[in-house]
């Protein structure tokens, strides 16, 4: 009855973490995908971002793409792109997560190149800096704390929705979710899903302290914000 | 249609062809006009689900930004309360509440779903209150206000446009995340979405849906930004 302790008992009994499909192989699975989705998402989000904060322009276009990207939902995404191409497995599902984890990342970067006062700008062009130069020595290292803002919201947003590819059995942490509901509720399936639950937003928790904790540390002391999130903060996860 | 004249077996052609060829397109009109009942039905289930969630989440976030703006001290904790509710995965919330509220209800969605709007709603009416001018509460308070009396005629009107971006915000992604209230069939568009994807890959039925869902999405993200304009007439000239 009470599925609460049920979910504990289940956590408790270390068949289930061990298992073939257990807790530790969908954890495993569950961080491998959120990595290669967040490298994705870096890899296109960030060039784009410094590109466009370096140039100054298309702020406009940056926030369209992070509204445009808030009105999809994951499970479309996570069920459309199986059937193109891209096959089914592991492919479609890290495309899926890092089309979501791209707009903080890209308007982050945007932001953090565009929080660079004018005037270091300037100093840095009279010193005779080239534009890459400018870049690389003056605006990049001054964007780091944004950048990193960035990453910390991308990475945790992509851990949380990773565990809805379970509804198109792309693994993950949500598996275990979607499994409890397979066993049913009253056939000590409620314990399970419990038991999922506290593990995916345990690992979602775990995530965000570390990650915050990684943006504190390669952030410069004179350069730590107070309110170090608020650009990041609209974009919702899974 | 002369196949119903074929044979029983083909009476109810409940499973699209799972190939890439014409019998399985990303988009037919035909299914749009044979399962418009469905679709409508699913549409404004969705729609009212989303209603309901703006709605309550706005009671609940706007007493709670306006004590976070009263008390200070308390400022902290409420944004960070809400930040751990918005960092538990939706899906991890919905199984954590789906078993102690029951899965035959919209209610254990529609909990998680206030969960999430909650924060996006505190932030912007907390920034759009904190940045009213100082001079503007000076005059109020001049003029005779009390703190109820300032609350209701200057502050709140003045932290409108927060308040209307919030809104918003958590309308567009609550479009989108009622899909995820799937796992227990109260979601709406994403339970069209997920049963054409487990129905033989029924590509017409996905991507109808989907692209219900993120129409749903910008005509109401629309008619929001309409009525922010015509509640904001003297912000009219300053928003781009």
């Amino acid at each position: 009855m009470n599925y609460f302790q049920e979910g504990i008992v289940w956590l408790n009994d270390p068949l289930n973490w061990t298992n073939p499909g257990g807790l530790l192989d969908r954890l495993v699975e569950h961080l491998v995908i959120s990595f290669w989705a967040v490298l994705l998402g870096c890899l296109i989000g960030w060039p784009i971002g410094i590109w466009l904060g370096h140039r100054g322009r298309g702020g406009g276009a940056v926030v369209t793409v992070a509204n445009l990207t808030l009105a999809i939902p994951t499970l479309a995404l996570l069920t459309i792109l199986p059937l193109t191409p891209l096959g089914f497995g592991k492919p479609p599902v890290v495309v899926a997560l890092a089309v979501f984890a791209v707009p903080p990342l890209l308007a982050n970067a945007y932001t953090g190149l565009r929080a660079v006062d004018p005037e270091t700008r300037d100093a840095a062009r009279g010193m005779g800096l080239s534009g890459g130069q400018l870049l690389r020595q003056v605006e990049l290292p001054l964007a780091v704390p944004y950048l990193a803002a960035g990453l910390r919201t991308a990475a945790v947003q992509v851990v949380a929705t990773a565990a809805l590819a379970a509804f198109v059995n792309g693994g993950g942490l949500g598996q275990i979710i979607s499994a409890g509901f397979g066993i049913g509720m009253s056939n000590g399936g409620g314990g399970q899903i419990v038991a999922g639950g506290i593990a995916v937003a345990l690992l979602a928790l775990l995530v965000e302290g570390i990650l915050a904790l990684v943006q504190r540390l390669v952030t410069p002391p004179a350069l730590r914000p107070r309110r170090s999130r608020t650009a990041s903060a609209a974009i919702p996860a899974g | 249609m002369p196949f119903l004249s074929w044979g029983p077996a083909l009476l109810t052609p409940v499973a699209a062809p799972a190939d890439d060829g014409p019998g399985n397109p990303w988009f037919s009109w035909r299914y749009v006009q044979e399962n418009a009942e469905a679709l409508g039905a699913a549409l404004s289930f969705h729609a009212g689900l989303t209603a309901q969630t703006v709605l309550i989440a706005l009671v609940v976030a706007l007493p709670l930004a306006v004590v976070a703006y009263w008390i200070r001290p308390l400022t902290a904790p409420i944004l960070a309360l809400s930040g751990v509710l918005y960092t538990i995965p939706s899906l991890a919330l919905l199984a954590l509440l789906a078993p102690l509220v029951g899965t035959t209800s919209t209610t254990s969605v529609l909990i998680a779903l206030v969960m999430y709007a909650l924060l996006v709603l505190v932030r912007n009416a907390l920034a759009g209150l904190t940045q009213v001018p100082a001079e503007v509460l000076e005059a109020a308070a001049g003029m005779g206000y009390g703190r109820l009396g300032r609350l209701w005629r200057v502050e709140l009107p003045l932290a409108l446009p927060g308040i209307l971006t919030g809104v918003r915000l958590a309308t567009v992604s609550t479009v989108a995340l009622v899909t995820v209230g799937s796992l227990i069939g109260q979601g709406g568009l994403g339970d069209l979405i997920l049963s054409g994807f487990r129905n033989n890959f029924f590509k017409a039925q996905i991507m109808t849906a989907a692209l219900l869902c993120v129409g749903l999405a910008l005509v109401l993200d629309l008619l929001l930004a309409g009525l922010g304009r015509l509640l904001t007439p003297w912000a009219r000239g300053r928003v781009a």
